[in-house]
């Protein structure tokens, strides 16, 4: 009597799990292939296969600057919110000291804030500075916006590891500097580095601050498939979206062997 | 530790702030309406200016608003340097000090142009006409006028207009039935605005609203819409390039032109003005028409231009017939009171 | 120590981000437009009691102050009537042109005494609604945005009340937002709860390959997940070719630029949002309680009521803040799916900055909107309490 409901609770929630797993996959999945069609048409079935729009892709005077202002800009990103965010984590791991709370609070901020609202900020705040239109700007803007993704990653990192080394090497005549770079940073620096990573697909994956705040010269990849979605949609859009994808996975991948090496 | 962190990240500034001095000195970016019509500007001006120069330019697209250009130059933080705009952003900009005078003995002089093309801060490159548009493989017997625009018992479908005041209010009153003549004394007064309005509500469920020019022929060719105003040009280039069998009702069609400017302060000033004499040569703009129908604005432009091509332009006297010119003056001053009030009125 | 080390990071984000945003969010209550264009009418009408018409030495300002400001706007090109025009149109429609066109006649000459001369330009100048309005602008400080905001206004006499009922915008906009938001919520969470138990039950060896359809998307760029969802969803998209293919449908449906099109991408988007904390609680929870709890004869549904789904409310509460706060934030996604009747707060903020140069409106809507986030997280907070938001 009981082992069949069970068994249909079963199936009910594998059915329903396995549909939005669906849900979730199928959209991106569908739509990418098209940027292999021959023709222009935004629906299958496609009338041949071909690259033409990875040609173009490659040819245009837009995307491939589009794509290396994302590749250059979310490396600097991530370089700045990497080193700030691993220093900050390890100080926080390391002692309470006053207004710890309120320090943590603003050291989150930016994953709560609505990202328009960072980006016309920035826009009035670094234009008299000189700061818009640059790649320093975008950098500084994005870097803000991962840091905290890097915080939250190192201290998860930092629970594993064992402060009583510290004091170890202390003893033995280690500077605090000396200690934690031999000791204490070989360690964690899986979570750093999948910090860095998740730094980095935040500028990556961002629209809004680089609509406010970079020129033309320093238009990055998402912000090119914004304008490209409103203009006129056209399958390299299509090729460009494959393009990030693949690097999305490279990322995932990443982050995925880091934390199997953190957690062994 | 926290000496050598700190000089870390001073001397990361320092490289970061370095590169960015060196963005300072940017390239010429000019700013047009996208889609085919830039694609067009690219191959035909852009494209052999560079290569003339041997100097990048760099493109933008944008979607009009003096807002956007006030956004720019108030913020401090423009990019841009050539701008192309319609005719009331024109004359408010140049009201508000958002564009540089526009220095026509650099340019080729203001003879070169055909009259209506020569302002104080700007210098005029196309005329053209927003239109009535349909498929005409799907509508066979097509829409004439306004009035069947706004007809959706006897055309079933959506409509797509622009979003924004200008020429979406005067629309409404010549669909009303408002000779092209009385347009204008009309919408200067608050009864004649509220009548434009009325007439957009019966209409309101059924628009899609578009706002840049390439959307026009995207929303026909897909089906999304049955109707639409447009730009004559990207309709006509549409039927050419992508094999569409676009239709065109000329009647009450509304006529301006557009300009180019140099931004107010733009550190390319010089090479602004180059690229605008580059662009303004005759043979050079005779070239756009036959792929995509602006009339030129350079003198002598249109007269080696086959008749294929003439039929297409809104300078035509068979096109002309009826247009009703967009009037400049009046935006002016009424441009922001009713963008606000259409803006209150679309977000309800 | 400690702090000397997170010093660096803190001091970098209040130079980029706090200061920045303060600096932005304080513009919704200054008046800087005005009071340096019209600094003697603005002087002149502080003793005004709003009764009536201001007395002649405030025309005489207007004039004075006019031909000064287009004498300097001439010369140095920087538009500060427009500004001020701006500003104090938003106050009453009609400044845009009554100022500017004021200034130009003004600086031709005028005649006689200021009151008549200024009348005799426009007879708006004789009634009190553009003087008051004037001396609601003179700041420095004022809350006009922050009332304009929640569609409210002051009279001459400075009380507060309704706007005119065509500016009545904005309380619409933020239900709008905070209804998308929770309606986006709930879809996330009806959908995302039972994968999650799918996750967090499933046999070792399949878990992982579960989860990464989870984590996949959760990766893809939202740029790119929103362009797919355009060219499913156009007319001429793929959802639509299926449908005629399959002869479902007589003619193609209208799919994009509608509330649908925005809360079907926006669930898509947040989903994992929702299923990863969800699956991290119930990773977490110590299964032995549930089953104890079938053993001592609870019906399958009253176990999971009473115990396995309390013990992941952490999860589900983390989950419903991460989602609620970012959907609160959506800009791109409503701004290319959706129609003029689907854009959210975020959208005006973007209008206001980029199209129509109004940074005391576009800082008055950031703040209802941080606002809207900060009780929601305040509230989470009093319900939950920090210690256990954990995000996978």
């Amino acid at each position: 009597m009981k082992a069949p409901r069970i068994l249909l609770s079963r199936v009910l929630l594998w059915g329903t799990g396995l549909l939005v797993i669906l849900f979730l996959l199928a959209p991106v999945l569908v739509v990418l292939p098209l940027s292999f069609s021959s023709g222009a048409f935004l629906f299958y079935p496609l009338p041949g296969l071909s690259l033409r729009w990875y040609a173009d892709f490659w040819a245009s005077d837009f995307w491939l600057p589009a794509l290396w202002n994302s590749l250059r800009v979310g490396a600097g990103a991530s370089l700045v919110a990497g080193t700030l965010g691993t220093l900050a984590a390890f100080g926080l791991w390391r002692a309470p000291f006053p207004g710890k709370t309120l320090v943590m609070a603003v050291l989150l901020a930016p994953m709560v804030v609505p990202a328009i609202i960072v980006a016309v900020a920035l826009l009035l705040a670094f234009g008299p500075l000189g700061l818009t239109n640059s790649f320093t700007g975008l950098v500084l803007g994005h870097a803000a916006l991962g840091a905290p993704f890097v915080v939250v990653t190192v201290l998860a990192a930092l629970q594993q590891f064992d402060a009583v080394q510290l004091r170890a090497a202390a003893a033995c005549g280690a500077s605090p500097a000396t200690a934690f770079r031999r000791v204490c940073l070989p360690q964690i620096l899986p979570g750093v580095a999948a910090g860095a990573v998740f730094a980095f697909a935040t500028s990556l994956d961002e629209v809004a601050v680089a609509l406010f705040i970079a020129g033309p010269a320093q238009r990055t990849l998402p912000r090119q498939m914004f304008s490209g979605l409103n203009d006129s949609i056209s399958l390299t859009i299509m090729a460009a979206a494959m393009v990030l994808v693949v690097i999305s996975v490279l990322l995932l991948a990443a982050v995925t062997l880091l934390q199997r090496r953190r957690a062994p | 530790m926290l000496r050598r962190s700190l000089g870390a990240a001073l001397a990361l500034g320092v490289t970061l702030m370095a590169s960015g001095a060196s963005a300072q000195q940017r390239d010429l970016t000019v700013v047009s309406w996208g889609g085919a019509y830039q694609d067009a500007q690219r191959e035909i001006f852009f494209r052999p200016f560079q290569q003339q120069t041997g100097s990048r330019l760099l493109e933008e697209t944008w979607d009009g608003g003096v807002g956007v250009l006030r956004a720019k130059i108030q913020s401090g933080a423009n990019n841009w340097d050539v701008v192309q705009v319609e005719s009331e952003e024109l004359l408010l900009g140049c009201e508000e000090g958002l564009f540089e005078k526009m220095d026509f003995a650099a340019i080729g002089g203001r003879e070169s142009f055909i009259p209506e093309a020569v302002h104080e801060c700007g210098v005029g490159n196309i005329l053209y006409s927003f239109v009535l548009a349909y498929d005409k493989a799907r509508i066979a017997d097509g829409p004439r006028n306004w009035a069947d625009f706004f007809d959706t018992t006897r055309f079933p479908g959506k409509r797509a207009l622009r979003r924004g005041p200008k020429v979406t209010l005067e629309i409404a009153l010549l669909a009303d039935g408002v000779p092209p003549g009385e347009v204008y004394r009309l919408l200067a007064t608050n009864a004649g605005v509220d009548r434009a309005f009325r007439k957009l509500d019966a209409l309101k469920a059924n628009i899609v609203w578009w706002e840049r020019g390439s959307q026009p022929a995207q929303l026909l060719a897909s089906g999304e819409v049955a109707m639409t105003n447009a730009y004559n040009g990207r309709i006509t280039a549409a039927n050419q390039n992508d094999g569409r069998n676009f239709g065109i009702a000329w009647a009450n069609n509304l006529f301006t032109l557009d300009s180019w400017v140099v931004m107010k302060g733009s550190p390319n000033r010089q090479r602004a003005l180059d690229f605008i004499k580059f662009v303004s040569q005759p043979q050079l703009q005779a070239q756009l028409p036959p792929r995509i129908p602006y009339g030129p604005t350079a003198r002598g432009a249109q007269d080696g231009l086959p008749a294929a091509v003439l039929a297409n332009l809104p300078t035509t006297p068979a096109n002309a017939e009826g247009a009703l010119q967009i009037s400049d003056k009046f935006w002016l001053d009424n441009l922001d009171k009713l963008t606000q009030r259409f803006n209150n009125w679309v977000s309800k | 120590m400690a702090a000397a080390l997170v010093a660096p990071l803190l001091l970098f984000l209040l130079a980029v981000f706090v200061l920045p945003i303060g600096a932005f969010l304080l513009r919704g209550v200054e008046e800087r437009d005005v009071a340096p264009v019209l600094p003697r009418s603005t002087a002149a009408l502080a003793a005004w009691n709003g009764a009536g018409l201001p007395d002649e030495a405030a025309f005489a300002a207007l004039i004075e102050d006019l031909r000064e400001a287009r004498a300097r706007d001439q010369e140095s090109g920087a538009g500060s009537i427009a500004r001020a025009s701006a500003r104090l149109n938003a106050d009453w429609p009609g400044f845009r042109s009554l100022l500017p066109m004021t200034a130009r006649r003004v600086a031709a000459g005028t005649e006689g005494p200021a009151r008549e001369a200024l009348i005799g330009i426009s007879e708006d100048w004789g009634t009190p609604i553009p003087w008051a309005a004037i001396r609601r602008a003179g700041g420095p400080y004022s809350d006009f945005n922050l009332l304009a905001v929640l569609d409210l206004k002051r009279d001459a006499a400075g009380a507060i009340g309704a706007a005119p009922e065509q500016e009545r915008i904005f309380r619409a906009i933020l239900w709008r937002t905070l209804w998308i938001g929770a309606l986006a919520t709930l879809i996330c969470l009806a959908l995302g709860y039972p994968l999650a138990w799918l996750i967090a039950t499933a046999p070792p060896r399949l878990a992982p390959l579960l989860l990464g359809g989870v984590l996949l998307p959760f990766w893809t760029s939202l740029i790119v997940r929103t362009a797919a969802w355009t060219v499913l969803l156009q007319r001429e998209g793929v959802v639509n070719a299926a449908l005629a293919a399959l002869r479902l449908t007589e003619g193609p449906l209208p799919l994009l630029y509608n509330r649908g099109a925005v809360l079907l991408a926006m669930v898509h988007i947040l989903l994992p949002f929702m299923v990863l904390p969800i699956y991290a609680s119930l990773k977490a929870l110590d299964w032995r309680l549930p089953r104890a709890a079938l053993s001592l004869g609870a019906s399958p549904l009253r176990a999971f009521l009473r115990v396995s789904l309390p013990l992941s409310l952490p999860g589900v509460g983390a989950g419903c803040l991460l989602v609620f706060i970012q959907a609160l934030g959506f800009y791109v996604t409503p701004a290319l799916l959706g129609g003029a009747n689907d854009q959210m707060v975020p959208y005006f903020v973007a209008f206001y900055a980029s199209r129509t140069v109004n940074w005391g409106m576009a800082a008055a809507l950031s703040l209802l909107l941080l606002a809207a986030v900060a009780l929601v997280v305040a509230l989470y907070g009093r319900l939950v309490g920090f210690g256990k938001v954990r995000t996978a």
